[in-house]
């Protein structure tokens, strides 16, 4: 009859089999009492939909205020689009937290850029790629920050515009939608960019308002108030709050 | 035993505020074969002399390329020429990995300037045997680096270090306001002349013994063959050589074992050669 033979040292690995590296997931897992191992999270306030595309010299990026606790909207001024130096912009959707860490990452790797003082500023080609390793890392360890981010920017004087979420998935595009908007707003943005590839900032901006009252329309977790961030030769510009003009007329035909 | 009572630790402070050991480490630099660095405002131009530690051998590679932007040539102990290449490599191998793109030059030697000094304050360290010229090209244009056994690093026009290399600096001071516009093959050409004023009036530069590699707008860093040096060498060939190449006023006071001695006045021992240089 076989029989198992035992450890070659304690905790170790039996003859034929592998060794486990303490403190590592897997082997936490395997020492865990129960059978169940909580790997991932799961959001807590979260933020939604980022829209954001390419015209002509520049980028734009959008995104509301809202941070969701589940379906309550519980925090009314969250703001998620930001500027990171002179030729970056940021949005996040997802979980607040989570975007607030890896914000303060970002901040910091930019002091420590101005400390160096060495005349070479970060371009957003480099921000998208570190942070898609930092995305992917996270996931690697079952334990992902829970965003999407959208970066934008001049890349030399070129527009940029990438994207990465939760798993490390990366993509450059001209229009990038995350959330609930991937879905809803990317076909509109999508039909205008083809009949005009180079629209100007003015008409890149109406478009996004048009998408953010859309969102606010169609999605349960927006909110009428949202900021927009635009980077091309004149700079970087953050505007908002920007209220979507409602309109609840139809309403009353609904019955 | 000791040269002097201070010089028995990197640690130790001479009461001149001298570190004896690393300015004995940086005589290693002289001893190795010369090099020399130069740029234009689009190109750097690593050119050096090797040398072949007996018939047998084949000659010493001194250019090393360190990544698409960037590449080095060495004069003293190549092992340690090859830690510190093996970490640059590294170096820019990772920030390429994490930020898709070269890493900056004066981010590369600033980090490479921090790990040589480390050596030159810890009792069980030593000084990197070993004197770089570090061409490359970045968004701020072409540059050329020395650094130093005493973790010192200069961002230079032009430079030239190892055995005899001051009549190579000479040359290059002479006709330094040419270098910023002109094109590669001119710099070449300097690169090469002052390469060959290092030399006895007995030697000359020949396609075995020159090594050449440049790097710049567009043109990852690239070294030369052969037949490539020859044709670079014929662009200098009928020229008359500048002073021979011999002992003049401008001589460096170099411990070079090949170095004519004689007309110098008093000079330091040499000490036994531990490890050969190239």
């Amino acid at each position: 009859m076989f029989q198992e033979a035992p450890p070659l040292w304690k905790n170790g690995p039996a003859p034929g089999s592998f060794y486990n590296f303490p403190n590592t997931t897997f082997s936490l897992l395997q020492n865990s009492s129960s059978d169940a191992f909580k790997h991932s999270q799961s959001p807590v306030t979260t933020a939604t939909s980022i829209i954001a595309l390419v015209y002509d010299k520049g980028v734009i990026i959008g995104g509301d205020l809202l941070g969701s606790y589940g379906s309550l909207a519980r925090y009314r001024n969250c703001p998620r689009v930001l500027k990171v130096n002179e030729n970056i912009i940021l949005g996040a959707g997802g979980d607040y937290g989570d975007f607030q860490y890896v914000k303060a990452l970002i901040d910091q790797k930019i002091i420590d850029e101005e400390c160096l003082d060495d005349g070479v500023k970060l371009k957003p080609k480099s921000l998208h790629c570190w942070l898609t390793r930092i995305m992917y890392n996270r996931r690697s360890k079952f334990d992902p920050f829970w965003n999407n981010f959208v970066v934008g920017g001049l890349q030399d004087g070129a527009p940029f515009l990438g994207t990465v979420d939760k798993l490390g998935t990366a993509y450059e595009d001209k229009i990038i939608c995350t959330g609930y908007g991937a879905h809803i707003v990317t076909p509109m943005i999508r039909g205008v960019l083809d009949k005009n590839p180079n629209i100007k900032r003015a008409e890149a901006r109406a478009l996004v308002i048009k998408a953010m009252e859309i969102l606010f329309y169609r999605d349960a977790r927006s909110f009428p108030k949202f900021q927009i961030a635009t980077l091309d030769e004149d700079g970087v510009q953050v505007e908002g709050p920007i209220d979507v003009s409602q309109n609840w007329q139809m309403a009353t035909l609904i019955r | 035993m000791f040269r002097n009572q201070y010089d028995s630790d990197v640690t130790v402070w001479s009461p001149q505020g001298r570190l004896h050991q690393v300015e004995y480490a940086m005589e290693a630099v002289n001893q190795g074969s010369a090099t020399v660095g130069l740029k234009s405002k689009s190109h750097a131009v690593l050119i050096a002399l090797k040398r072949a530690s007996s018939e047998l051998s084949a000659y010493q590679k001194k250019v090393i390329n360190i990544d698409d932007h960037v590449g080095i040539t060495i004069s003293g102990l190549t092992a340690d020429a090859r830690i510190l290449s093996r970490y640059m490599r590294t170096e820019c191998l990772n920030y390429k990995y994490s930020h898709d793109t070269y890493l900056p030059l004066n981010r590369l030697i600033s980090q490479l300037g921090n790990k040589m000094q480390v050596c030159t304050q810890r009792y069980d360290r030593r000084p990197y045997g070993v004197g770089l010229l570090v061409a490359g090209y970045d968004d701020l244009g072409a540059h050329i680096f020395q650094t130093c056994p005493s973790a010192n690093y200069y961002d230079c026009k032009a430079m030239s270090i190892g055995a005899r290399s001051q009549s190579a600096r000479t040359y290059l001071e002479k006709h330094i306001d040419e270098f910023p516009s002109a094109p590669l093959e001119e710099l070449i050409k300097h690169g090469l002349r002052a390469l060959r004023d290092t030399l006895p009036p007995e030697n000359d530069l020949n396609n075995k013994n020159v090594s050449i590699g440049y790097v710049g707008k567009g043109q990852p860093f690239k070294i030369l063959n052969e037949n490539e040096i020859s044709s670079f060498l014929t662009l200098i060939s009928g020229e008359e050589r500048r002073g021979g190449g011999a002992a003049g006023p401008d001589q460096a006071p170099s411990a070079a074992r090949e170095d004519p001695a004689g007309d110098e006045g008093p000079r330091d021992p040499v000490p036994a050669v531990a490890m050969d240089t190239e």
